[in-house]
């Protein structure tokens, strides 16, 4: 009996132990959050508010006076992100289609995995890509000095969402039942109507999902934004011009800033910023993705 | 006759956009090869960078690497299968197990340089690590958890339910059945997703840039306190803030082609571990 006890609290201690790791998960996304808020907060002992959201002025080493407005590096952010996602969507959509519909399954089975490669170059050998092949072809395209610019980005950015999107829009045709497309071939449509008019349709929500989270990692993404975009600190007129995206600006300046300044604060403020984007843009397309899985339940 | 013609062109261009995202991947690879494989020598990957980086190799950043890779896998690894166990053999359907696996997806969409962020206020300040291994280790290692838990939850997926039952039916308490039945067959899976979570960790630059990597360093690091040259790193330097860039540029070539040649092969490695496990479990 007194074995019993024993061997009964070891149980629920060896259970207390897993359970620990597991919700140290949440502490560990609650701690980022609440980490980089607490650090920001300081910075808006100086910084107005309203100049912070709302002026598109980014000069923190201004001798005269410093100016701390993110709409800039907002704005850039969100065209080189939006240009990734015009080159990708179509792209990644079509590969999907293609894989899930067209192809023969052996095929779809050495390809995947090919995509698949795609994804795990790491994001700095990317943008070294960037600056040595695709900024001298660029720059002969459009005749600019250099091509390290918005369009560059955004053909980087698209190459590396391309597998996310690819394989969740795959997954997502192939769970369409098949009674679907088998009734709208019955009616006389072929494999092409069916695809476009029913499939796709159908698996609307895993792909808009999909393009959400590609556009997730396309606005968090570092290395290459920074390696191949110009990095200019001016709002951004147009897709030839250089832009400065808010994860470039963090990286660029946090190597150089005092510990605990008004600067370094406001550094940690923007990312905040890109937090919540990415956070919000992660929860939506989970929040779809669970709607669809239960649909098909 | 028109429907027809319609759905031509419709499947030729999805297969064109097949082939450009193969396209992408192949120029990729063969500008990196062919402009990389000139850098490659003995020398290269056995001797410190000299003369500003001008000459030399890249052996202190490869060091480097793997010293970071070992303080993540130390985090990520353990944690990982230890959140992955309690997700797959004793949570229920409530809410707080929801809100985990919600944490979890949101915690692999988190910026790297948030990551970043988070070090340098954690690991670097508070905790007073200082820019070092330890402190870009453990900050990979919380960006890699995530990838380590999904893997290893993949992995005790496929863990047959009757195993489990078995144990119990026979008198074997929880612990006892996941420990002699569940863990054994899941393990060469979780070993095998972890390290392509690690791979991945080894090439990230931004969580490590303001953690401890170092823009040179001549020498080893002596403890895990000490910064480190990282490749990812280097290859930003060279690629970017270097003095003499074009005068470089075969060494970042050089560079870029080992660590995609590191990535792809831990990748193949674990491709091929699993083929021949497979085969194992079933003669």
């Amino acid at each position: 009996m007194k074995k019993k006890k024993f061997s009964d609290l070891k149980e629920s201690v060896i259970k207390a132990f897993f359970f620990t790791n597991g919700i140290l998960t949440v502490m560990i996304l609650f701690g980022i959050f609440a980490l980089l808020l607490f650090t920001a907060i300081p910075a808006f002992r100086e910084i107005d508010l309203k100049e912070f959201f709302t002026s598109h002025q980014w000069n923190p080493t201004s001798p005269v006076k410093e100016h701390y407005g993110i709409l800039s590096m907002v704005a850039g952010t969100f065209m080189v992100s939006l240009g990734a996602m015009i080159i990708a969507i179509p792209i990644g959509i079509g590969t999907a289609s293609y894989l899930s519909d067209v192809a023969h399954w052996k095929v779809r089975e050495i390809v995947k995995p090919i995509v698949e490669i795609l994804a795990g170059i790491p994001s700095v050998v990317i943008g070294f890509l960037g600056i040595v092949l695709f900024g001298p072809i660029l720059a002969k395209i459009f005749g600019t000095s250099n091509g390290l610019n918005a369009i560059n980005g955004s053909l980087l950015l698209a190459i590396m969402a391309l597998p996310t999107i690819v394989s969740i829009s795959e997954d997502s045709l192939s769970a369409v039942p098949k009674t679907y497309s088998d009734a709208s071939l019955a009616l006389g449509a072929n494999r092409w109507q069916t695809l476009v008019r029913v499939k796709l349709p159908a698996s609307l929500s895993g792909i808009i999902a999909a393009v959400m989270l590609g556009m997730g990692r396309a606005i968090g993404e570092t290395m290459t934004v920074l390696m191949a975009t110009g990095n200019a600190p001016a709002f951004p007129r147009g897709f030839l011009s250089s832009i400065r995206t808010m994860t470039a600006t963090i990286a660029i300046e946090l190597g150089e800033v005092p510990y605990y300044s008004t600067h370094y604060y406001a550094l940690f403020a923007v990312g905040l910023v890109l937090f919540l984007i990415t956070f919000i843009l992660n929860l939506l397309s989970d929040v779809i993705l669970n709607k669809y899985q239960e649909r098909e339940q | 006759m028109r429907k027809k013609i319609f759905e031509f062109i419709g499947f030729f261009s999805l297969r064109v956009c097949l082939y450009i995202v193969l396209a992408f991947l192949f120029i990729f690879l063969y500008d990196i090869g062919s402009k990389g494989g000139g850098a490659i020598s003995w020398e290269f990957i056995s001797q410190a960078p000299r003369r500003g980086m001008t000459e030399g190799g890249i052996f202190p950043a490869i060091m480097g690497t793997f010293f970071v890779t070992m303080v993540t896998a130390l985090l990520a690894v353990p944690m990982g299968m230890f959140s992955a166990i309690y997700l797959n053999e004793y949570a229920k359907q409530t809410r707080i197990t929801r809100i985990i696996r919600l944490s979890i997806r949101n915690l692999s969409g988190v910026p790297s340089i948030v990551y970043g962020l988070f070090g340098v206020i954690l690991f670097v300040n508070v905790l007073k690590f200082g820019t070092s291994i330890l402190s870009a280790g453990l900050t990979l290692g919380l960006l890699t958890l995530p990838w380590t838990i999904t893997a290893s939850e993949e992995a005790l997926k496929t863990v047959p339910n009757s195993y489990r039952e078995g144990a119990l039916a026979l008198g074997a308490t929880k612990w006892q059945s996941i420990r002699t039945n569940v863990l054994p067959n899941a393990l060469p899976g979780m070993l095998t997703g972890t390290v392509l979570g690690l791979a991945r960790a080894a090439g990230e630059t931004a969580p490590i840039m303001f953690t401890g990597a170092a823009f040179f360093l001549p020498f080893l690091p002596r403890s895990f306190s000490d910064q480190f040259m990282a490749l990812p790193y280097h290859l930003y330097v060279m690629a970017t803030q270097h003095h003499a860039i074009s005068q470089v540029r075969p060494l970042a070539y050089g560079t870029a082609l080992i660590l995609i040649l590191f990535v792809l092969g831990m990748n193949m490695s674990v491709v091929i571990l699993r083929y021949r496990l497979r085969k194992k479990r079933r003669a």
